[in-house]
């Protein structure tokens, strides 16, 4: 599996667009601007989009998932802010290690529903001027299988490959920060919308 | 309190599949137990507030989890308890290890003795307080009680040293 190094990044929303194309049977969570973008999408029962949120725990949500349904593949389309609080849910996961599991960062370098504010981990925020690598993270996290993409060409090529690869699985795209009204809304009521996804989920 | 096969043997009757936990010196009494238990799957989790979300993917997934984290935990995790129990409503169970309540000696001017209760309280889940033996059975019962009514609930249990 290749890694991209092109040092573009491709635009959110046509990003999970091509991953929902190939993620129709699998429960996929979503929180923050993918969330707000998840929700734009044609909707499935096994989707959650998860507002509102205890930010950084989308992972940990999906990690619950997975282990209740193992005959499910569960992807978690997170934040790298969000990841960023919740660094240690990367070894939790590895540790029950779901070989359903994918969890995908949007990574744009920026709390993009504050305002745009650079996140500690963006290149303006460091010392040296370099950005932290999230796959790097996950890959000494002890994730199985951990991919990159910066390119729309090469995500749209090697996406149905990447989410079956060995779980659980890491992918980290580098996206666009979308600016302007960015917040994230539940569509409907939080409870009401839990309880459908509890009753897909249980089938 | 417990011992670890006393709380295997009350888990798995009270129907829980899955204990979502950090050890603290009291509860990782329990580790062995848990861990040899072929009827229980222990996830440990880094920091207690994944603990609360990891313990609500499992129950939408069809799972009973129990999550267990001390009084510290209780107080780091609030807002992903605030989000599983209030915003969406779960009724996930917890048991919370009162930090030197019964030795407090062992940590003087422990400041979980003034914060714990209160939090607890602020929370608004329906909690029972475990601090001596006679009052073990409420553990059980406090779990099917809320299990009943779909309520989130906790137990608060007393701890003998920090």
């Amino acid at each position: 599996m290749t890694t991209s190094s092109n040092l573009l990044r491709m635009p959110l929303p046509e990003a999970l667009q091509v991953l929902q194309a190939h993620s129709q049977d699998s429960v996929v969570i979503s929180t923050m601007g993918a969330a707000r973008e998840w929700a734009k999408l044609e909707p499935s029962p096994l989707d959650f989009v998860y507002v509102p949120s205890s930010m950084g725990q989308a992972p940990s949500l999906g990690l619950g998932v997975a282990l209740a349904q193992p005959d499910r593949q569960v992807i978690v389309c997170n934040g790298d802010g969000c990841m960023l609080m919740n660094l240690g849910s990367l070894v939790t996961i590895t540790a029950a290690s779901p070989q359903n599991m994918v969890l995908v960062v949007m990574e744009n370098g920026v709390y993009e529903v504050t305002g745009g504010q650079a996140t500690v981990a963006a290149a303006s925020r460091r010392q040296d001027g370099k950005p932290l690598q999230f796959a790097s993270m996950a890959r000494a996290c002890g994730f199985k299988s951990v991919l990159e993409f910066s390119s729309l060409d090469d995500w749209t090529a090697q996406c149905a490959e990447a989410i079956k690869q060995p779980g659980p699985v890491f992918i980290c795209l580098q996206v666009e920060p979308v600016m302007g009204d960015v917040s994230p809304r539940s569509p409907g009521p939080a409870s009401e919308r839990v309880r459908r996804f509890m009753e897909a989920l249980r089938g | 309190m417990y011992s670890g096969e006393e709380m295997v043997g009350l888990l798995v009757d009270l129907g829980i599949t899955h204990v979502v936990w950090i050890p603290d010196s009291t509860f990782g009494e329990w580790d062995d137990a848990l861990s040899e238990s072929r009827d229980l799957r222990l996830v440990q989790v880094c920091r207690e507030g994944e603990a609360w979300a990891v313990a609500a993917g499992l129950y939408l997934g069809g799972a009973r989890p129990l999550v267990v984290i001390q009084c510290t935990g209780l107080l780091e995790s609030g807002d992903s308890l605030r989000n599983a129990v209030h915003d969406y409503g779960l009724p996930l169970f917890g048991i919370v290890g009162y930090r030197s309540y019964l030795n407090s000696e062992t940590l003087p001017g422990d400041t979980c003795l003034r914060f714990t209760e209160p939090v607890l309280a602020a929370w608004d889940v329906p909690t029972v307080f475990v601090d001596e033996f006679e009052k073990k059975p409420l553990l059980g019962q406090h779990y099917r009680q809320c299990q009943q009514a779909g309520d989130a609930g906790i137990v608060l249990m007393a701890e003998g040293r920090a």
